[in-house]
């Protein structure tokens, strides 16, 4: 009956396989929120998540203070205390890409948001890591996005 | 006994079913659902083309003038191949039936059917053709045909322009243009874009013949290049300072200004997931940022928040104390963009140096 079940798992998974290879390495959305709606929802929904935003890198600040001209961008870092001790212990060549992060700029009235996918993280940390980790974390981010992208 | 045989075989019998159930229905499920191009749209396109269509990082697909000018082999060539290092992707894992999909519901702004373009090659003469391309097209779509700089309405292009002129040289126009298609768009330019109509500007449709040769001449035979292959393997720029971990932050310190960079700000790797105190003091990170270089960078691609800000990190273990950066060069291969590339092989020469700097 195992023997069954796995080759029912294979079967499956390979009908299913077309739709998961499909998934690109860069992750975007558009709202068509206003930047300061879409940031909002955005930061909510990763709370929902169980994330914490550790910090919010204002780049749009940063220039606008040198004297240059730009509209809205913001960097969100976030994640979950545990899982970053767990990765950078484990897999030390990911402390340099952690923790994730998320570009949300303004673009005219709309916002769009940008991040890596992160199975490329998984690519990085190599046999070290169980990859289910960077699954969860993608299904989270897609879920995230979903939410920015629905938000009205 | 005898029950629990019978109950093996209700046991056995019933997964069979649950397993032929499952089957079907996986089968079944992919066999009937059509793919929706508008939903495919949605998630792989909008992001940059906007939701109808109306451009931002992409190309405006709904403008009138373009769909008009362009054959849906076109639209779908342009989806299978992207434009190698000019930010548009390669799909190539969609089915034919998705990116029919996609071209149909693109197809469907403009409520008219898609034009229908002569396969027939078209002869004319390259060397006139060269000199007309210097004279008429080099001014927008650069002297070897190499397009316009930058994408991104956010930080490199007026709103009222919508469109960036295409590199015509590049391996994924050429397998989507038809001769037909470039030649159309000579005649009659695109409204409402830079493009005029050379037969309006005064060229003669032998002209623009020669015009079509010479840009059909920039292919050099070879399929669109697959830039998301990783040609760069090493995942971080990494070296093993002889200094205390403190020492070495001061080193980095100076390190960083000496690169004409301002040091933003000093925290740990935990700063703000943490429970203030609980924080692991092993490992710091230094941000610091070149606001010009920054500029530049976000009108060649305003996706770059991914690097944003430039970091090194600092770390303890066993007495051993490492600094660490991500590669520039392993990221840039994701964001299909050869200006890109460029600003990532300067980041890459800035943070080696820093490294070297503080722990020599």
């Amino acid at each position: 009956m195992k023997k069954r079940l796995a080759s029912l798992f294979l079967l499956v998974s390979w009908l299913y396989l077309p739709q998961l290879v499909c998934a690109e390495e860069i992750i975007m959305t558009r709202s068509v929120l206003a930047f300061p709606e879409a940031m909002l929802a955005l930061q909510e929904s990763i709370g929902a998540h169980g994330y914490t935003v550790s910090r919010v890198q204002r780049i749009d600040i940063g220039l606008t203070g040198m004297g240059y001209k730009t509209d809205k961008y913001r960097v969100v870092f976030a994640g979950k205390i545990e899982e970053i001790r767990e990765l950078t212990d484990k897999a030390p060549q990911l402390t340099a890409y952690l923790p994730p992060k998320i570009s949300i700029f303004a673009e005219g009235e709309q916002t769009i948001l940008v991040t890596i996918n992160p199975q490329v993280y998984a690519d990085i940390a190599g046999d070290a890591v169980d990859p289910i980790i960077f699954t969860h974390w993608e299904s989270d981010l897609r879920s995230i996005f979903s939410d920015v992208n629905m938000a009205r | 006994m005898d029950v629990h045989m019978n109950s093996t075989i209700v046991y056995r019998v019933n997964s069979m079913r649950l397993l032929v159930g499952i089957i079907f229905l996986s089968v079944s499920a992919l066999a009937t659902s059509a793919p929706r191009g508008d939903e495919l749209y949605a998630n792989h396109c909008a992001a940059c083309h906007g939701d109808t269509g109306t451009g931002g990082v992409g190309v405006p697909l709904s403008l009138p003038s373009f769909l008009e000018s362009v054959d849906d082999d076109f639209l779908r060539k342009t989806i299978r191949y992207g434009r190698p290092g000019r930010v548009m992707p390669a799909f190539r894992a969609l089915s034919d039936a998705q990116v029919n999909a996609v071209v149909s519901h693109i197809r469907g702004w403009s409520g008219k059917p898609a034009p229908d373009f002569s396969g027939k090659p078209v002869r004319g003469d390259i060397e006139h053709g060269e000199q007309l391309f210097a004279s008429h097209c080099a001014v927008c779509h650069g002297a070897g045909g190499e397009g316009g700089k930058g994408t991104g309405v956010t930080f490199s292009r007026k709103r009222n322009l919508p469109i960036i002129a295409p590199a015509l040289n590049n391996a994924g126009f050429l397998a989507a243009a038809s001769d037909g298609m470039i030649r159309h768009t000579l005649h009659f330019g695109r409204k409402n874009t830079p493009m005029r109509s050379f037969l309006e500007e005064g060229l003669s449709e032998q002209d623009i013949d020669d015009l079509v040769s010479y840009v059909r001449s920039f292919a050099n035979g070879e399929a669109p290049p697959d830039r998301t292959a990783a040609t760069v393997t090493e995942t971080i720029i990494t070296a093993e300072s002889p200094y205390s971990l403190e020492e070495t932050v001061e080193n980095l310190k100076g390190a960083i200004v000496s690169q004409n960079f301002i040091l933003i700000r000093t925290d740990t790797l935990e700063h703000g997931l943490a429970t203030e105190g609980e924080e692991d003091s092993s490992e710091v990170i230094l941000h610091f940022c070149n606001f010009s270089f920054l500029f530049e960078a976000l009108t060649v691609d305003p996706r770059i928040g991914m690097f944003l800000p430039c970091r090194v990190t600092v770390t303890e273990r066993d007495g051993k104390v490492m600094v660490t950066t991500i590669n520039p060069l392993y990221l840039s291969r994701l964001f299909n963009n050869s200006e890109l590339d460029v600003f990532c092989k300067e980041m890459h020469g800035v943070y080696t140096a820093i490294l070297e700097d503080a722990t020599l």
